[in-house]
């Protein structure tokens, strides 16, 4: 009898691990190809019954959990499938029976996979999160035995987060002993141990702490800390293993800590310093208070919803290459916009500052009041291309969203362009030589009008660039600059004047302190303070904190 | 200016409707004037997200009012202005409505924040405003009806199911919200209610951030140190605003999952969802008084009359037609005002206000919605839900009947020597 069961769960096994290689198959058909496999294998002493799967879909969370922890200890092997339409919406009940749906949305008998007719008020299951995290911890105990290495890891990584049930124990170390690829095993290995704890051989208990201690995650501390707090524990060596272990996952966990403050500094930096760069180059090197340099901004943002609504309409299958397409979109919609500005405002009033942020302020509210035109005044939706949402998971704390190291990576490239673009080209001698001496360049044959232009374009075609990656992290709407322009002239003022590097520096530190005084002040407070300390060091420092030295700018 | 004209557009497009159909309705008396009514909703700016939709929902109800005869043969005109998420602008636009526009009945705000901004103005002026929101309670008006929930309706229930069993038995507490009057007073009072249920101080956390903010990492990064540091942790989220799309995007980029540290909304819905993946969400939940998902016929005819409306009018996301709970506060709120109008004979504001008490309404919500014939509240169901992968509530827990609002929270002291009815002067 025996034997004839060890066959039939080789046979099954072999079947599980086909169908799962087979992605087309739908989970619906699996099951009923499961069931059927197993009616046709004579195993109906094992499989999963009606009543069962009813009671694993209605009635309370208790009773469901119960009869799911029974189910899972038994490793039936019907229930897999089950489990995962449970997971994935594909049962309703008719009168109380189950009833799988495949992915077309075809309903059909659980054990006869007769094609049914879905009345109207079947009903759907609904599982709650508690209800789901069971589910999702049954099928990962499940999937430990997939013969797949990819799909155990993921199991693994499902289990160390679930709550586990004693009783789970003993599967556990089996998976452990039979498992061939050793970070998997090493996890099987911490997860056991948090099982172990428990265990009435103090050995066991201390080494289940020395392994507990070298996790990362605030919840195995928790765990080793609830274990001392009750008292129960009486072995002094027990109790120092433990204490050595905390203090491990502390460090560990302040450390990951430090690096989350670094990259959330460094990534508001970022967004800072793209916002600031076109700023450095109007404001710093060209002397125009541009108060248009945040709708440029806005501007660009929108051109990326233009590029990803085109996507949308022509392009459905490259969706994820918008934001490729709309980086130099962006900028060139920016730099003709700003280069149009330039020759019909700013030119005129060049030398007279005040008219020049009155004009540009106008410029800026006709702007926005064109978008609202055009596109309403409702923000409008950027998504996230799919390989820019997630994140990566340095540690079970710190995990660093995708879109946010793009925009570093982004800043820094930008960066790189226009400091290319001052010192390496033509066009840049011309615009450092106009910034250093007007007269002189002007004199020396340097057409100061075409520079002023096409730098002013420059600085514009920045913004719009900052806008595309605004728009990855933030809402895009008509007062999309507003929120940015304070900013910008903060960084380039406390940077100084007439210095791409200072910039740099500045948007940097601002970014790092803002975050850094979040954390123990809260968002409103932090930017007061950041504000309060920029109005002492301008006091100290009128030319900002990295001004050029020597012969004055304006020359 | 465009609503106008889609407005005017619209107006034309019942009047041929209305003619048409000859005698099959009742033509609008010809020498009676139209009842104009107010509708005071951000349409631009950090709340447009949220309100925009209530404007088009009373356009829609009116439309519909109107097609079936107006209210006593008299035709409904619609006045719409846009407050521009401005807080005092909403007062000054709520005047212009009242004195200028002599609108019989106002519907309209979404933040407390606005409705305090306009409450001297129709107090001044004995105006009706038809508040379609969840709020805060600690307010009772005569001059208000609230259409939306008190936080009996709402915020303590969903906190007493986060705390059950199969919410996830929570033990610790971030409250998380927009930093103005109803986040405020809301954690006050879940605060207080915590306390009674024996959460200690250390156990909760606030914190605040301003309308309109967009960058959620470090709050994100202290939810989940905070989480790590104890037991079982909830997020009790009174983000109001356009703030939520890079919020729920944060969560999601920073893998929070829902069966770890579920995050409960009292102001996000389907509407304020539409920008955002939701598949990384799945399982966080949101309590209102209307899912869309519910399953009744009234809803079903509402929803469907919804879409119809939409796409005849090309509005905005008309391709995914979203319904939520402040749309369903507007739709009852217009309907029961009708209804008190013609009750009353007259839209006179004081006898509208005494014809109200008791009226009732079969709402989308499948229940029949009782105005308190005293305490100028709804009585609601109240319904938790999950988010799903498309967007959508998984109702998970509801209440088995309608229950009466509590505008005077009994968790904040003094309360309970506050009379259940507004003072008439």
């Amino acid at each position: 009898m025996q034997q004839v069961f060890c066959e039939f769960l080789r046979v099954f096994r072999a079947f599980l691990d086909a169908g799962r290689r087979d992605k087309d198959m739908s989970i619906g058909n699996k099951v009923i190809g499961l069931v059927l496999g197993l009616l046709l294998t004579g195993g109906q002493a094992q499989a999963l019954t009606l009543d069962e799967m009813a009671a694993l879909s209605a009635g309370d969370s208790d009773a469901r959990i119960d009869t799911l922890h029974k189910q899972v200890v038994k490793a039936d092997p019907a229930l897999l499938g089950f489990l995962q339409a449970l997971e994935n919406d594909q049962v309703k009940l008719v009168n109380g029976k189950p009833v799988l749906l495949d992915d077309s949305g075809a309903a059909h008998d659980p054990l006869t996979n007769k094609p049914v007719t879905l009345p109207d008020d079947a009903e759907d299951v609904v599982n709650n999160n508690r209800m789901r995290g069971a589910l999702d911890a049954a099928i990962a105990s499940l999937q430990l035995r997939s013969a797949d290495v990819a799909v155990r890891k993921a199991a693994v990584e499902v289990l160390r987060d679930a709550e586990l049930d004693p009783a789970e124990l003993d599967m556990i170390s089996k998976a452990e002993t039979r498992e061939t690829n050793a970070d998997i095993k090493d996890m099987l290995e911490r997860i056991r141990s948090r099982l172990e704890l428990s265990s009435p051989d103090s050995a066991v208990r201390i080494r289940a702490a020395q392994k507990l201690g070298e996790s990362d995650r605030a919840e195995i501390k928790q765990l080793l800390a609830d274990h001392l707090a009750d008292g129960a524990e009486k072995d002094p060596q027990v109790i120092s293993a433990v204490k050595v272990a905390m203090l491990n996952i502390e460090n560990r966990i302040a450390r990951y800590e430090v690096y989350g403050t670094l990259f959330s500094g460094i990534s508001l930096g970022s967004v800072l310093l793209l916002a600031a760069l076109g700023l450095a180059i109007t404001y710093g090197l060209m002397g125009v208070i541009n108060m248009a340099h945040g709708e440029m901004m806005m501007l660009g943002a929108y051109s990326t919803y233009l590029v990803q609504h085109a996507f949308q309409v022509w392009w459905p299958s490259m969706l994820g290459a918008y934001v490729i397409v709309a980086i130099p979109f962006a900028f060139a919609v920016t730099m003709l916009i700003g280069m149009a500005l330039e020759r019909l405002v700013i030119r005129h009033l060049y030398g007279r500052t005040l008219e020049t942020l009155l004009a540009t302020w106008g410029v800026s509210l006709i702007l926005m009041q064109l978008v609202r035109s055009i596109f309403g005044a409702q923000n409008v939706l950027v998504e996230n291309p799919s390989w820019l949402s997630g994140g990566l998971a340095l540690s079970s704390t710190l995990v660093l969203p995708y879109n946010r190291i793009a925009i570093i990576v982004f800043a820094v490239l930008v960066l790189l362009l226009v400091w290319l673009l001052l010192v390496r080209t033509r066009l840049g001698l011309f615009v450092r030589a106009v910034t250093q001496n007007r007269r002189m360049a002007s004199c020396v044959g340097v057409n100061t009008a075409r520079v002023d232009m096409l730098a002013f374009g420059m600085g514009s075609g920045i913004a719009g660039l900052a806008g595309v990656a605004l728009s990855q992290v933030g809402n895009v709407g008509p007062d999309l600059g507003t929120h940015y322009i304070v900013d910008s002239f903060m960084v380039v003022v406390l940077g100084g004047v007439g210095q791409l590097m200072g910039t740099v520096y500045s948007s940097l530190g601002l970014g790092m302190l803002n975050k850094l005084l979040e954390g123990y002040t809260g968002a409103v407070l932090a930017k007061i303070i950041v504000l309060a300390l920029i109005i002492v060091v301008i006091q100290k420092r009128p030319q900002g904190l990295f001004a050029l030295k020597g012969r004055s700018i304006d020359g | 200016m465009n609503s106008r004209r889609t407005f005017i557009k619209s107006m034309t497009a019942i009047a041929a409707g209305v003619a048409m159909m000859g005698s099959g309705l009742t033509a609008f008396a010809k020498d009676l004037p139209p009842i104009k009514v107010g509708i005071l909703h951000s349409l631009s700016g950090t709340m447009a997200i949220s309100e925009t939709a209530l404007k088009d929902m009373a356009l829609m109800t009116i439309d519909d009012i109107n097609k079936h005869g107006g209210v006593m043969g008299r035709k409904l005109e619609p006045v719409v202005v846009d407050p521009a998420s401005n807080w005092p602008l909403f007062a000054e636009k709520a005047r212009e409505l009242l004195a200028k526009d002599k609108v019989a009945v106002v519907f309209g705000c979404w933040t407390s924040v606005s409705r305090k901004s306009v409450l001297p103005v129709f107090k001044e002026l004995n105006g009706l405003l038809f508040y379609p929101v969840q709020y805060e309670g600690e307010e009772l008006e005569k001059n208000v009806f609230y259409t939306g929930a008190a936080p009996n309706q709402q915020a303590i229930p969903a906190v007493q199911y986060l705390m059950s069993k199969d919410g996830g038995s929570a033990k610790r507490f971030v409250l998380l919200g927009t930093d103005y009057v109803y986040p405020r007073t809301t954690n006050k009072i879940l605060r207080a209610f915590l306390h009674s249920k024996g959460v200690s101080d250390a156990d909760i956390m606030e914190e605040y951030t301003p309308f309109g903010y967009s960058d959620y990492q470090t709050i994100i990064a202290k939810i989940k140190k905070f989480a790590s540091e104890g037991k079982k942790t909830a997020v009790i989220s009174t983000i109001n605003g356009d703030s939520n799309v890079p919020f729920y995007k944060e969560l999601g980029n920073q893998g929070i999952k829902a069966t770890d540290v579920p995050v409960v909304a009292f102001s996000v819905g389907e509407e304020e969802l539409r920008g955002v993946d939701t598949k990384p969400l799945v399982g966080h939940l949101a309590a209102w008084n209307y899912f869309m998902s519910l399953k009744n016929p009234t809803n079903d005819a509402w929803k469907k009359q919804w879409a119809a409306y939409a796409k005849a009018h090309n509005l905005p996301g008309a391709s995914k037609p979203l319904t939520n709970d402040p749309m369903e506060a507007t739709y009852i709120g217009i309907n029961m005002w009708k209804q008190a109008v013609e009750k009353a004979g007259t839209t006179d504001v004081d006898k509208v206000i005494a014809a109200m008490a008791g009226q009732t309404f079969k709402a989308p919500d499948g229940f029949t919605v009782e105005m308190d014939p005293k305490n100028h509240h709804l009585h609601k169901p109240v319904f938790i839900g999950e988010v799903k992968a498309d967007g959508q509530f998984n109702v998970v827990w509801k209440t088995p009947a309608p229950i009466k609002a509590q505008p005077w929270s009994p968790y904040i002291p003094g309360n309970d020597k506050k009379k259940d009815e507004p003072d008439t002067k």
